[in-house]
């Protein structure tokens, strides 16, 4: 066996500390024969620190399209040719994708806007659509809205938002080949400010975006940095249209190389399946990591693209023992 | 999940180039829901929710998952 996954054991499982940098290195440049070991002490350490529980969430655009950013894998930036047009989910819309998400057994339900940052519009929409959730839902309210000034933090706090998402995307290093319209360090900046106001932080990003393998344990090793509440692990789906939408997918097997050295990187984080899962892994892929490491999914359709139905994964945990966390383990 | 576009629709419903063998297309409607018109070609103005989607053309109508 090899060393690394050794010294993993006696750090990550046994003590709980993640692994560094060149730790999660050396998991991403394990061989396939290592891979099943890997998996299975990522799975280990996952239950030893957080439990069996599976954290099931729903995820709905309020606003889609139309965004003035250029991230390169995002077919809602208005600045390529993506076929996908502006558009925004009304009050009535928005309670009913909160209940078709309750209905799967969900306690998450975050609401995604393609922005820079939020505008009075979109808070006042914010504003209507929380209310008319919890009011008509009993679902924990999440958001990811970009980035944030501290008193839209405030806000949201004040609305009853309880977690937020703003993901890094990729490493720091690599930042600048994905987005050229804000900085790594202006995305860091919202992070600090919600992790500040008590909200849970919510980070991750997207593996296959053209990244080194050393940019990979970069990222992971980041993102360990700024211990988040929840890590989702998007793998790109290229979209048609934007600049990344020639890139080829991740491989399977590192795609599991990828959960498991984050599962180590982050031994107690929320480590979630996002978006690109279908078409990276499959469904046999998706069963491999969610034994190697992942415990939380977002289930159903994702913000422009759709997933495989909800039932599907709700059957899979059900078969792997793996209880869906319940709301008042939530709260 | 997937739409169906009507047989004798002159445009792909994915691509919005004109209708034909496009595996690819084909492949890609398990995970996507339309974007173009299969009748007209615009763009259409897609919703997507945790349980199902709608696409909507403002000359040909609605459909939906």
């Amino acid at each position: 066996m090899a060393e690394i996954l050794d010294r993993a054991r006696a750090q990550v499982l046994e003590n709980g500390v993640g692994l560094d940098e060149e730790g999660i290195l050396e998991i991403l440049r394990l061989p396939d024969e290592e891979l099943p070991a890997a998996l299975q002490l990522a799975h280990e350490v996952r239950m030893k620190w957080c439990g069996p529980e599976v954290e099931v969430e729903g995820i709905v655009s309020l606003k889609t399209g139309g965004c003035p950013e250029d991230c390169h894998f995002c077919s809602q930036s208005g600045l390529f040719t993506s076929p996908v047009r502006a558009v925004w989910l009304d009050i009535p819309q928005l309670v009913e994708a909160a209940k078709q998400t309750a209905a799967t057994g969900a306690t998450e339900f975050c609401i995604v806007a393609a922005v820079r940052g939020p505008d009075a519009r979109l808070m006042q929409q914010m504003r209507e659509g929380v209310a008319a959730i919890k009011a008509a839902v009993d679902i924990q309210v999440a958001a990811s809205l970009g980035m944030l000034s501290q008193e839209q933090v405030d806000e949201l706090v004040e609305m009853g938002v309880h977690r937020y998402n703003h993901n890094l995307e990729t490493c720091r290093s690599y930042f600048p080949n994905v987005v050229t319209t804000h900085s790594w360090e202006e995305r860091w900046e919202t992070l600090k400010m919600v992790r500040d106001s008590g909200m849970e932080v919510c980070c991750g990003g997207i593996l296959g975006l053209g990244e080194t393998v050393e940019q990979r344990a970069e990222f992971a090793a980041q993102l360990a940095a700024l211990d988040p509440h929840e890590v989702p692990l998007n793998f790109l789906n290229p979209r048609p249209g934007t600049p990344l939408g020639d890139r080829p997918v991740v491989e399977g097997k590192d795609a599991l190389r990828a959960i498991a050295a984050f599962r180590l990187a982050m031994p107690r984080t929320i480590l979630r399946y996002a978006g690109g899962r279908e078409i990276t892994l499959g469904d046999l892929g998706t069963r491999e990591g969610l034994l190697g490491g992942i415990n939380a999914v977002i289930v159903g359709n994702y913000l422009t693209t759709l997933g495989r139905p909800a039932t599907a994964d709700i059957d899979l945990l059900q078969d792997l023992s793996m209880p869906v966390k319940s709301l008042s383990a939530t709260l | 999940m997937t739409a169906v576009a009507p047989v004798t629709a002159p445009w792909c419903d994915r691509c919005g180039e004109p209708a034909g063998d496009h595996p690819a297309c084909a492949a890609a409607r398990r995970l996507e829901p339309p974007r173009y018109c299969p009748q007209c070609r615009r763009r259409m103005k897609v919703q997507v929710l945790p349980a199902g989607w709608s696409a909507t053309c403002v000359e040909h109508g609605t459909v939906s998952s």
